[in-house]
């Protein structure tokens, strides 16, 4: 007996907690693997990662939009063909950004950090002159709204299942990506050694610019995940960055099931916790505890064997 | 004065006129004690020079460390403004009013030292350093540095940012500690009393310039710039890389806390919105527009900075922050050593041509000669 639960009780807090927990810990993912890419991959501190995938959930919103204005007879569908035009758009906008900005910077690391801080300010003024600066939701489709009972006391919702199934889909899709085909050979022939990946005939700038692009569009499919928990503001995406980071350095950069699992322990550690406290607490408490363990092991949890 | 030379003793001068006679001069005392603000900000970008400029430690938490000196002074002046008689209204009379809205009838532990004028101003500086110095000696000691390093500083900021919003019964919540009357019987909130405070400020900023400056000056300031180009060589030499970090990680947050502790008696009140990424981020940006390696630089940044943002705001309510921040990427892309580095490029070599007796004197100091322009390694 704890705080005046039993344990059935507890077990199905927990179960529908974690389930609740789901498609935050989708959007943690998607966020934190595309960081993981530029981050870990290229060593580049996108600070306006979490703009890219506000840049998502505003496609989503303009095309569900666009959805019951022109083809209401298919609105049920519309999430699918939102979340391709998110990936698209944000993978569109970070190759420009890296083209622009990035490119210039790959010796300075930390000078990135400084450039792409004040791109992510003029993106979300540019979002407030676009937008406006308040508050957008989007409409789902009612199939989308349900929830599936799974015994009497706990109910799974279905757009949490969908946006998981996505995610699996994606990081599967990333890992053959990086580590099955040809191109991730090139990306990681680059990233380990930029001037003789160049030597041997490797494009390095075009597959800086595809690298960039991909993490960026991955984190505007994690906008339009993110279209199901929150509304859409200009500001949204830089109350994720911050923990975005901690849960790429905290699962090892560069190993991508180390992104997973840390995600996947921060989302649910966060709202398990935040049934029990007040929001902001649970905050601080997960947040603590993943600096307090960076700090006894600052290599993260899964690390790759690297030479230096 | 052997850490200044001729030409760092004139342009400290030239600075030290502009701060302490031309603008009280030509600035009325709305002006004033908002370039009084801004200066505070240099407090911080003087730390960050020492702790990123020369040792290459990038902390986006600096917010963190100005806040807690804010606090700390804040604190202070809060509970000189609830005596027991202005709180008679209370249930509670004699704590402050925020904690009396929620439902607090004691003073917690932590306010208690906040009573006594002495030892608020030894925290100011006091409780900054010991939070740097535990961060640095989990961090330093274990080699973590570089863009680890700065996330986890920036994480740190959240946390604190999350903690103060969350505890309003001990901390006043979003809105800070306000309504902040006076200093030890001392009105801090009439037009002479913002004066008085400028001229403290900015002469507190000068007195910190130079210690900075005989930091970097000494052998220890130039352990760092040997430490940030070529961390190992220095391992291997013998000096223990880690404490040289702690040492410089804890006299910026120092500095900062003093920074805040000012911030808080000009301006008036005290919130977690000088503490968070946002603000920690900002005060990066005034030392990076400046000159990351310029501890004068770092002074005009922050002036530049936020007295462009106060003008462009009023003038392009719309536009300013893009601006502001097509600016700053402009900056960081094109002159990484900031307006310091346009200086030494540019105005510098004419300075030497028409003042010949300057160079002479540079030449005859060896330490005169100016760092190289900063290689930041990835680690």
């Amino acid at each position: 007996m704890l705080m005046g639960y039993s344990f059935s009780d507890l077990g199905s807090i927990m179960a529908m907690q974690g389930f609740a927990g789901l498609i935050l810990f989708s959007v943690f993912v998607l966020m934190a693997l595309g960081l993981a890419i530029i981050f870990g991959q290229m060593g580049v501190i996108n600070m306006a990662h979490g703009e890219f995938m506000i840049l998502g959930a505003y496609v989503t919103f303009l095309t569900s939009r666009a959805f019951t204005t022109y083809l209401p007879s298919l609105f049920a569908g519309y999430f699918f063909v939102a979340i391709v035009l998110a990936f698209c758009a944000a993978g569109l906008a970070g190759m420009a950004v890296e083209w622009l900005l990035i490119r210039h910077l790959y010796r300075r690391p930390l000078d990135t950090l400084l450039a792409t801080w004040g791109l992510s300010l003029i993106l979300q003024q540019v979002y407030r002159s676009v937008f406006g600066a308040r508050e957008v939701g989007v409409d789902q489709p009612d199939w989308m709204m349900g929830a599936a009972n799974v015994t009497d006391s706990i109910q799974i919702p279905i757009n949490g299942l969908i946006v998981m199934a996505l995610t699996t889909l994606i990081a599967i899709g990333v890992y053959v990506l990086i580590f099955r085909l040809g191109w991730g050979k090139q990306i990681r022939a680059v990233m380990q050694n930029r001037a003789m990946a160049g030597a041997v005939g490797i494009d390095t700038e075009r597959v800086d610019r595809l690298t960039f692009g991909i993490g960026c569009g991955i984190a505007g499919v994690a906008g339009s995940a993110f279209t199901m928990i929150g509304s859409t503001s200009p500001t949204a995406g830089q109350l994720y960055i911050v923990d975005a980071f901690l849960v790429v350095v905290f699962g090892g950069a560069g190993s991508l099931i180390g992104t997973i699992a840390s995600a996947f322990t921060i989302s649910q550690a966060r709202s398990t916790l935040e049934f029990f406290l007040s929001g902001s607490m649970a905050q601080v408490v997960v947040l603590l505890t993943v600096v307090g363990i960076l700090m006894l092991r600052p290599q993260g949890l899964f690390v790759l064997k690297v030479r230096r | 004065m052997t850490f200044l030379n001729r030409k760092d003793a004139l342009f400290i001068l030239l600075l030290a006129a502009l701060l302490l006679v031309l603008l009280p001069m030509v600035l009325e005392p709305f002006r004033l004690n908002l370039v009084g603000k801004y200066l505070t900000y240099g407090f911080v970008a003087l730390g960050l020079v020492l702790c990123w400029g020369d040792a290459g430690i990038l902390s986006l938490g600096q917010g963190v460390f100005f806040g807690l000196g804010g606090y700390c002074m804040s604190m202070y002046l809060k509970l000189e403004a609830s005596t027991p008689e202005a709180t008679k209204i209370q249930s509670t009379p004699g704590i402050p009013d925020f904690m009396d809205w929620n439902q607090i009838t004691e003073l917690p532990l932590f306010w208690q030292p906040f009573h006594s004028l002495p030892l608020t101003l030894i925290a100011i500086p006091l409780v900054p350093s010991l939070l740097a110095l535990g961060i640095g000696f989990a961090m330093f000691k274990r080699r973590v540095g570089g863009t680890y390093f700065a996330i986890i500083t920036q994480a740190i900021a959240a946390i604190l940012t999350i903690l103060i919003i969350g505890q309003q019964g001990y901390t006043g919540g979003v809105n800070g500690i306000t309504d902040l009357r006076t200093l030890n019987g001392w009105d801090v909130r009439s037009d002479h009393a913002h004066n008085v405070l400028y001229f403290i400020n900015a002469g507190l900023l000068l007195g910190c310039l130079l210690l900075a400056q005989y930091v970097r000056r000494s052998k220890l300031g130039r352990i760092l710039v040997a430490m940030r180009d070529k961390e190992d060589r220095v391992r291997f030499s013998g000096y223990g890389v880690a404490d040289f970090k702690i040492f410089v990680f804890c006299f910026a947050a120092a500095l900062a806390g003093i920074g805040g502790a000012m911030f808080t008696l000009q301006v008036g009140f005290m919130s977690p919105s000088f503490v968070g990424i946002v603000p920690s981020i900002e005060m990066v940006i005034y030392c990076a527009v400046g000159g990351r390696t310029s501890l004068l630089g770092a002074v005009y940044g922050a002036l530049a900075v936020n007295w462009a943002r106060t003008s462009l705001s009023e003038a392009f309510p719309e536009l300013w922050l893009l601006a502001l921040d097509s600016l700053f990427i402009l900056v960081v892309v094109a002159f990484p050593d900031g307006l310091a580095g346009v200086y030494r490029r540019y105005l510098d070599p004419v300075l030497d041509r028409l003042l010949p007796s300057l160079r002479r004197s540079s030449l005859a100091h060896p330490s005169a000669v100016l760092p190289v322009e900063p290689v930041v390694s990835a680690e």
